[in-house]
């Protein structure tokens, strides 16, 4: 067993998900299997290897710090579920 | 004029040069298909029927002021429902983006509005292109036009139904494991995931940005190289992008393959898991290529065994991280049932998202989290290395190589949605390709004897899709196997 379902609970709270019981079961279950499979990956000797970082030999690409292309804010606050005419609205987050 | 629909890109373009078919009666032609099969089939969530109408009439009239835009100016496209458009919803196959309007356009669609090209609608996919089989849709089925029992594959399914339903001639479809060329296999279609960086990624939503590719599916290898060329070139809006201009991939495509040297892994072409038909289908293929003076040299590429398992703890750990712009507050569905910040959180993402999204969510936290990175992601990316130079050693020998696309053909609906590890293990042939950044083709190469098609899949150094698209077309150029018709579509 790698995981447990307190794993699966903390990792489901880290990642701002609220599973149900039966859920929580067939997540531990499926990431058992998974992590079951990439358990092969250990026996790969990897000493002096570079992990990838960019699959193609280019460097990171640099550009001046200009503004461009500014959208409207009415524009942008138009897709938020709740919004302003400049602003979205969130729930209280201080008392 | 009542064949329009059997024509593909390149070959509609010359019926409108030449005044027999107007864009207005290809896009009409267009409309009818979806209109008489896409009911059945599933493969669009979204359709833009007058407004397509309406460019389509502006098209006729600019052709007729010699303004064409391009060849293509006036034409039909479908697009994944993956592409942020000021002009339609963009959803990705997801709840949580329900009315979404993005306030900008992705620069595919910027492209293919520039050559004139018509999007008549957005299909159906996995929800944010997780999963293989299409089924992963907030929305609803998409069916295989070639047994509607069956999936189309996945993630891109509803381009590649659409195309192989010959609804329309041409798709866009995105590709991060093998979402273009698995359903462009599985449905008897072309597809190919470009070199990484060759085609702008900006306003496309992202699933993990070291894999993520776009490419177009279409019905032939020579249409693929004419819409790679409308999409691909350097892009300042995408840091990734190639920083070089595209080649012209069409002036590629000399039919002629006289010593071409194949590299064949000869591990992928036998074992347990591959389906015997898929297995005969595309070992015919290369004796087809062999005969067009082709050669076949053995490649080794020992590290791709590991590939499954790179390559899903890479992709889960970028979109654990991508996913979690989704919170309910910038744009998409919210839940109102919460009294504080936090919980409008969770219960956004725990209502918005499906089963798979949520594995993959977890799963990439949990490679990511403290203590487990090194064993994990890190361990991951360093055998992406090795994979990597796997290819480059057998590219010194070879100048594409030969794969089965899939390891089957297309499974039943239902088939594998209990299973997510077996559904993972039909992207063996497919994922190596991202790992690397290479670009990869799917062409149809063959039929199993209860007519489902088969796919062949070429791979090619990086930056040469025009090596892997002049193999592809030179087989074409010999093959019928891309101008059958599903039997349920063909009037």
């Amino acid at each position: 067993m790698h995981i447990t379902r307190e794993t699966v609970l903390y990792i489901a709270k880290l990642a701002r998900l609220r599973l149900g019981d039966t859920e929580v079961e067939r997540m531990q279950r499926d990431l058992d299997a998974i992590l079951g499979h990439v358990d092969s990956l250990a026996a790969v000797d990897t000493r002096d290897v570079a992990p990838t970082t960019h699959v193609l030999d280019i460097a990171t690409p640099l550009r001046r710090d200009e503004v461009a292309g500014v959208l409207p804010v009415a524009e942008v606050v138009r897709n938020a579920p709740d919004h302003t005419d400049d602003a979205m609205v969130v729930p209280k987050v201080l008392e | 004029m009542s064949e329009l629909w059997k024509a593909g890109l390149a070959q509609l373009a010359l019926h409108v040069e030449s005044g027999d078919a107007s864009c207005h009666d290809v896009v009409s032609e267009t409309l009818a298909r979806i209109e008489k099969y896409d009911g059945r089939i599933g493969a669009f969530v979204r359709l833009r029927g007058e407004a397509a109408l309406a460019e389509a009439r502006a098209a006729d009239e600019a052709r007729a002021r010699k303004r064409a835009r391009s060849r293509l100016h006036g034409l039909p496209i479908a697009v994944k429902d993956i592409f942020a458009s000021r002009e339609f919803e963009t959803t990705c196959g997801s709840k949580i983006l329900a009315g979404f309007r993005a306030p900008y356009d992705a620069t595919v669609l910027v492209r293919l509005r520039e050559a004139g090209l018509i999007v008549v609608g957005s299909t159906n996919m996995d929800e944010f292109a997780m999963g293989s089989s299409t089924e992963n849709s907030a929305f609803q089925k998409t069916r295989n036009p070639w047994d509607e029992s069956r999936i189309p594959g996945g993630s891109s399914g509803g381009s590649a139904a659409a195309v192989a339903a010959r609804m329309v001639p041409a798709a866009l479809g995105t590709d991060t494991g093998g979402s273009i060329r698995q359903p462009a296999a599985l449905c008897g279609v072309v597809g190919i995931k470009p070199t990484y960086g060759r085609v702008s990624r900006y306003g496309l939503v992202a699933f993990a940005s070291s894999l993520d590719q776009i490419g177009p599916l279409t019905r032939s290898c020579s249409d693929a190289a004419l819409l790679l060329g409308v999409l691909a070139g350097h892009d300042p809006r995408d840091a990734t992008s190639y920083p070089a201009p595209a080649p012209n991939f069409l002036a590629s495509l000399t039919g002629d393959v006289s010593g071409l040297r194949i590299g064949v892994p000869r591990g992928f072409f036998a074992g347990p898991g591959l389906d015997p038909e898929v297995q005969r289908c595309t070992a015919e293929a290369l004796t087809r290529l062999q005969s067009l003076g082709a050669k076949t040299v053995d490649v080794e590429l020992p590290n791709s065994a590991h590939g499954i398992a790179t390559y899903y703890l890479i992709c889960t750990a970028e979109a654990s991280s991508n996913l979690s712009r989704y919170d309910g507050v910038k744009y998409g569905f919210r839940a109102r049932d919460a009294d504080t910040l936090d919980e409008m959180y969770e219960n956004t993402r725990s209502q918005g998202f499906g089963a798979e999204v949520k594995r993959r969510i977890l799963l990439g936290t949990y490679v990511l989290s403290a203590g487990y990175y090194d064993a994990y992601y890190r361990k991951a990316q360093q055998i992406r290395t090795l994979i990597r130079g796997d290819f480059e050693r057998a590219f010194e020998a070879c100048d594409v190589i030969a794969t089965p696309t899939t390891p089957g053909p297309a499974w039943k609906l239902g088939q594998l949605v209990d299973d997510p590890l077996q559904m993972y293990l039909a992207d063996v042939y497919t994922v190596t390709a991202n790992l690397a950044g290479l670009p990869g083709l799917s062409l149809p190469c063959g039929f199993t004897g209860a007519g489902l098609p088969v796919g062949l899949q070429l791979l090619g150094r990086p930056l040469d899709e025009a090596t892997v698209l002049r193999a592809g077309d030179a087989f074409q150029r010999h093959t019928d196997f891309h101008e059958r018709v599903p039997p349920g579509v063909t009037r």
